[in-house]
């Protein structure tokens, strides 16, 4: 059975040829895929230009790769016709980053979760309508009652951002593909979305790919992550083995700059930005791209890209500081992700129970907000 | 009409100088809807060569106190009552004239967008001597290259960088200059407002990592307010917990991590993610930031507070020394 979706070997680049200096490679021979069957939260993580918005906007068939192609169902979403088109944009959902500007000021809410209701037929008579939507609000632990019939600037960014999430429930997608949907949200209320979205996962059985910045967010609702550096993957696996025993060196400074909220734990950054151009004597485009500010940088560094080292059953590592481990090639990457070994549904957690918890409690307690509120 | 919350005595150790002391802040916006009391009646104090934090959610008057001990809260906003005593003198009662000569002098500003605070169209050079003229610093004399140079490797950048503009410099070296611009006067006190939340992970700690270094050589005092607590607890001595206009805690970094004593502190530490263990509770701090406009009567936080009690709703509960350096403002910690 073909992928949901898969990335094969999949390039892009901004700007015009070999020779012009605009010329960008966002995202490098990069290969990925999301199961059908088993439903996985996996994390993309990365600086800004790491790749990581550009290829969820290839997933999401809004961008089309350079080079080499994306799948859905084992079709290529450039080629869909009619029915499967439709079928995808109602499977994949998108949460973007901003909660303000999705919205348009003149509509009621209900006017965004009535729409895809329309558009894909979900429901006959008003009574269905009204009904879908106040199932996927509660999903995600808003009171319908509270929000329908407001104007988005009535909200806060993080009810804007659940209504988000709301909708996307609303086509029972298999896979939602979130875009650093906590970022321009206040501190607490990240836990509350990631919550809502985490138990779409384990309620609907939807895939959920989440792309952050953020190391901390990533490894709490994650089981698989993937570190992106400058168009390429730097380390991808088990989640709680990458960010707690990182190998690849640009994951060992990503994970020593977070500053940890205990004064007692060190804050380790990188002083010394980059080593002179040419130090190591580049030659073309086939080197490491951390090589310049890496520590360990070998002359092999510079020659050859690194590949994929399979260092440990869950994990692999593109550095040569693991050149005695297999190599995988990057198309069997997601074999190794814990998401693709296991049968069913990821194992129940603590965090899910305490989730439940918690959103009775927002339930209960969440007064009518005004607009004043932020 | 200021209201009768009086706050408390100071919550510092005496035996220290105090550089900054704010006496009972009241900074409100006047909208037609009614006043809004961003920042309702704040008492806090600076030691000098120290770092003190201020957290709180959007909303909750961080970013207003800033602007307020700069004098740089423009209409409708005013000043509407309290002190702010920098090295002694009252900064609220200072002529604009006056005011304008205590800034960058005494008092500078690191502000949240770097790549906006600087001029498109000037080279770094130009910032810096601009920043002079308006201080009747002589900028013909031999010594400005040199003096511009120092402050720019002083913040960890090239020289060179002086001929650039600043769409030529990243994100990082754009918030350098503008610490850099900030200690081009050696003042007294450095606000940093959020200063590297535009910034990538990395980089935000070689941001943070100069900014800590240029302050422990000047000896100046710091103020950053932000919401990030790992930024916090990494960065500063002493932390303030805002809640809607009020300061509801203050304790040192250590206390506040490990301590907390008022719930909203307690909820907010709680709700941190950690890299410890994945079975943390991924917990949000329920209900809503009250409406400034009309804040909640007695306690902000009793709206929201899972200890309210009956009285929390009436009586406006008082910034209190209840341990040796950590003032909380909760009825939970008064005696009967």
């Amino acid at each position: 059975m073909p992928a949901l979706i898969e990335a094969k070997n999949v390039t892009k680049i901004f700007g015009g040829g070999l020779l012009d200096k605009s010329r960008t490679v966002a995202l490098k021979d990069f290969s990925f895929q999301i199961d059908s069957d088993n439903p996985s939260v996996t994390s993309i993580v990365g600086e800004s230009g790491s790749g990581k918005t550009t290829l969820a906007r290839m997933l999401l068939g809004l961008a089309a790769p350079t080079e080499g192609e994306v799948l859905y169902n084992g079709k290529n979403l450039e080629k869909l016709g009619g029915s499967d088109r439709r079928q995808f944009l109602r499977d994949v959902q998108v949460i973007f980053q901003d909660p303000f500007e999705v919205y348009n000021p003149f509509y009621r809410i209900d006017h965004v979760l009535e729409t895809p209701i329309k558009n894909f037929k979900l429901a006959d008579t008003e009574k269905g309508r009204r009904d879908l939507m106040i199932e996927s609000l509660e999903a995600v632990g808003i009171r319908p009652e509270e929000i329908l019939g407001r104007f988005p600037h009535e909200l806060s960014g993080g009810q804007r951002q659940r209504i988000m999430v709301a909708r996307a429930l609303l086509l029972r997608p298999k896979l939602i593909i979130a875009d650093e949907p906590v970022s321009m949200v206040d501190a607490s209320l990240r836990a509350t979305i990631l919550g809502s979205l985490l138990r779409l996962n384990r309620e609907f059985g939807i895939s959920l790919i989440y792309i952050t910045h953020d190391l901390t967010t990533a490894f709490q609702v994650s089981e698989d992550i993937m570190v992106l550096y400058r168009g390429s993957l730097a380390e991808a696996g088990d989640v709680d083995q990458v960010v707690r025993h990182p190998e690849h060196p640009y994951t060992r400074l990503l994970v020593g700059s977070i500053p940890l909220p205990d004064p007692d734990l060190p804050w380790e950054g990188e002083r010394a930005i980059g080593r002179p151009a040419g130090e190591l004597g580049v030659q073309g485009d086939e080197y490491c791209q951390f090589h310049d500010r890496c520590p360990y940088a070998m002359p092999m560094c510079v020659q050859t890209h690194p590949p994929l080292f399979h260092t440990h059953p869950n994990r692999v590592t593109s550095c040569y500081l693991y050149r005695e481990s297999p190599e995988l090639p990057m198309p069997q990457m997601t074999s190794i992700f814990k998401s693709s070994n296991r049968e069913g549904p990821p194992e129940e957690t603590e965090q899910l129970d305490a989730l439940d918890a918690e959103l009775e409690v927002s339930q209960e307690n969440s007064s009518t907000p005004t607009s004043a509120d932020d | 009409m200021v209201e009768e919350t009086l706050s408390a005595e100071e919550p510092t150790a005496a035996e220290l100088k105090e550089t900054l002391k704010v006496e009972d802040l009241h900074v409100y916006f006047h909208t037609a809807a009614g006043a809004v009391k961003a920042v309702n009646g704040v008492s806090f104090s600076l030691k000098s060569g120290e770092r003190f934090g201020l957290v709180g959610e959007s909303g909750s008057g961080k970013s207003t106190i800033a602007l307020s001990l700069l004098r740089l809260i423009k209409p409708p906003g005013k000043i509407e009552g309290g002190h702010v005593f920098l090295n002694g003198t009252d900064l609220v009662t200072l002529t604009e004239e006056q005011m304008r000569r205590k800034r960058l002098d005494e008092i500078a500003l690191v502000a949240q967008g770097a790549m906006n605070s600087l001029n498109p169209v000037r080279r770094i050079r130009d910032q810096f001597i601009l920043a002079y003229k308006d201080h009747d610093i002589d900028v013909k004399r031999s010594g400005l290259e040199e003096r511009i140079g120092d402050l720019l490797t002083r913040v960890g950048l090239n020289r060179e960088v002086a001929n650039m503009f600043p769409h030529e410099l990243s994100g990082g070296m754009k918030q350098r200059v503008c610490i850099a611009l900030a200690i081009s006067l050696s003042p007294s006190v450095i606000i940093a407002d959020e200063p590297t939340s535009a910034l990538d992970v990395v980089v935000q700690w070689q941001v943070m990592d100069t900014l800590r270094s240029v302050q422990e050589d000047l000896g100046a005092s710091v103020i950053l307010i932000g919401h990030d607590m790992g930024l916090m607890a990494q960065f500063v001595d002493r932390l303030g917990v805002m809640y809607a206009g009020k300061l509801v805690e203050i304790a040192t970094v250590r206390d506040m991590f490990g301590d907390p004593l008022h719930p909203y502190g307690q909820m907010l530490i709680a709700s941190l993610p950690s890299l410890e263990s994945r079975k943390a509770r991924l917990e949000g701090i329920p209900g809503i930031t009250p409406s400034l406009l009309n804040p909640p009567s007695g306690c902000p936080f009793h709206t929201r507070c899972p200890k309210v009690m009956d009285h929390c709703s009436s009586v406006t509960p008082i910034l209190q020394e209840v341990r040796p350096d950590h003032w909380v403002a909760c009825h939970l910690y008064e005696e009967a």
